[in-house]
């Protein structure tokens, strides 16, 4: 039997889950204030979880949580009128609310103006993505805080700083105009990246949260697409992320352990998210304007090809590599490119090209740049420096299994110093 | 900034672990000390002996009461510490996270007050 109000409160759940971004954007869009919208929102939420067991859940719970949260900001603005009797000016502010917010019937999408000015260049980069989590999807800050390693009394207080400068710096919640949305896009698209990032860097799907945070940031990616479909990066910003989500079932085996890409077997790949990645793919190259992400995408696509049965398309991945570095300059990148060019050219090559990066003080505590380092070392036989290279690797590494999968590694160098190993 | 983070685990786990279990959690400990002395972070790191040496001593009417056992008997008990010296609290955290305490145990980070 379900117990009574279960339904009320799955109704009251889904509307949450559906409408929560929706609603807070609709709130917050002429007062530019977050807090209250999600304050009032909060208040709608909790009149639908007493009043829908009783009175029944309404034929639309969007229009009802609307409708109940606008009363609750019109109440306390009039509230705050009351008790300031301030200038005419703010009494004319709250009136011009309080009409407008009455008159309207539909509830208009402003959810990308409300990303935007979570994005805006005057907001702190690290607060982007964590902000447009709170109120687009409604996160609470401690989950977040979880999410990105950082203290739930820090991750709290940057996101009230960052809904204060919104507000009092006035922060606009709009879709830049056509000259500088490029540059605005990057910082919208890089936050719904990093959400997607933070809940990949959980493999092995042990935290239901962070798990849930990869299959959120293509909830939002989607979203971006359907209101810019025709802007490339969106395009790519989604065919990367259902590229990489294809593969994450992929990167365990049966027993638990860290399988890299190179050894995943591709019919543990997710052949429909691929599908979907290439057909976004082809619908970004037609626009002809290769930008970060769709490029990155690109690279993806050539790995993905491995589910022909061929060797991925090395050479394709060095030239894209090759792009990516004109464009970002970014040392990871260059790793990347190196591992690429060790296919095509050698090790050796590889090599030479990782050494290049040596000098950058940025990598010395960067896992990646070590365990690239130790591969190509061992393949060269530098056995002695490859050991070094993989004991720095899983010194900086955090994820058990991969620091498990290094150690294995690490322990194979030890045999092949044993006598009977064919002279260098 | 220094930060102590307390390496809470449960005892009997390490007790029962498999002998090729426990030499790649040690090994993943150097080369975890390691990567911390290569950052220059690391001020101090010991791991303890297991909380039945543990002695509690506290003032009573004016004399030293002794008990035998730790100060609290709970299934995780402190089983190590670490002391850095890193700018900030996500760089703490960061650190805390590579340690591999944070997968067979707890870590707990505390700021330590500057005098």
């Amino acid at each position: 039997m379900i117990p009574p109000g279960a339904e009320a409160h799955r109704a009251a759940e889904s509307a949450a889950r559906k409408s929560y971004g929706k609603l807070v954007a609709y709130l917050a869009a002429r007062t530019r204030d977050l807090a209250s919208a999600e304050d009032a929102l909060a208040d709608a939420f909790a009149s639908a979880l007493g009043n829908w067991p009783v009175s029944g859940v309404p034929a639309n719970p969007e229009a009802w949580l609307m409708t109940a949260a606008k009363r609750k900001l019109i109440d306390g603005a009039r509230r705050r009128r009351r008790a300031e009797k301030a200038a005419d000016g703010l009494v004319l502010h709250t009136e011009e609310l309080i009409s407008a917010m009455e008159e309207t019937e539909g509830i208009g999408d402003e959810r990308l103006r409300l990303m935007f000015a979570c994005a805006h260049p005057a907001i702190d980069p690290a607060v982007r993505a964590p902000l447009i989590l709170q109120t687009i999807l409604g996160f609470d800050a401690a989950t977040i805080a979880s999410a990105f390693l950082v203290a739930p009394a820090t991750m709290s207080q940057r996101l009230v700083r960052a809904k204060t400068k919104i507000c009092e710096a006035g922060i606009p919640f709009r879709v830049p105009e056509r000259a500088e949305l490029m540059g605005r896009l990057e910082a919208v698209l890089d936050a719904v990246y990093a959400v997607f990032t933070e809940g990949w860097a959980d493999p092995a799907g042990t935290e239901t949260r962070r798990r849930e945070l990869s299959g959120e940031a293509i909830w939002l990616g989607r979203l971006v697409v359907s209101l810019l479909p025709e802007e490339p990066e969106t395009l790519g910003l989604l065919a990367l992320m259902l590229h990489a989500e294809a593969r994450k079932q992929a990167r365990r085996d049966k027993a638990g352990r860290y399988v890299p890409l190179a050894e995943q077997d591709p019919a543990n790949w997710d052949e429909r998210l691929i599908e979907e990645a290439e057909c976004l793919l082809f619908q970004a190259g037609k626009l002809a304007a290769p930008a970060r992400f769709q490029i990155e995408a690109a690279i993806q696509s050539a790995h993905a090809i491995r589910r022909q049965g061929g060797p991925a398309d090395w050479p394709a991945i060095v030239r894209l590599y090759d792009g990516l570095l004109a464009l970002t300059g970014s040392p990871v990148v260059e790793i990347n490119r190196a591992v690429a060019l060790a296919e095509v050219a050698g090790a050796a090559a590889g090599l030479a090209a990782l050494n290049d990066l040596a000098a950058n003080a940025r990598l010395q505590d960067y896992q990646p740049y070590w365990a690239a380092l130790a591969e190509l070392l061992a393949r060269t036989d530098a056995i002695d420096d490859a050991w070094q290279a993989y004991q720095r690797a899983i010194g900086l590494e955090s994820d058990p299994a991969v620091r498990e999968f290094l150690q294995e590694r690490q322990a194979r160098l030890s045999s092949r110093t044993t006598p009977g190993r064919p002279p260098r | 900034m220094k930060y102590l983070l307390m390496i809470y685990n449960d005892e009997t786990e390490v007790m029962t672990l498999p002998k090729e279990k426990m030499e790649q959690r040690l090994g993943a400990y150097g080369a975890f000390i390691e990567a911390m002395n290569k950052a220059g972070v690391c001020v101090a790191i010991d791991r303890l002996q297991p909380s039945s040496n543990a002695t509690t001593v506290r003032m009573v009417d004016g004399k030293a009461k002794v008990l035998n056992g730790p100060y609290a008997e709970t299934k995780e008990q402190l089983g190590g510490y670490i002391l850095i010296d890193v700018p900030d609290l996500d760089a703490a955290l960061a650190w805390a996270a590579r340690c591999p305490g944070a997968g067979h145990g707890i870590m707990e980070i505390r700021p330590v007050w500057s005098m």
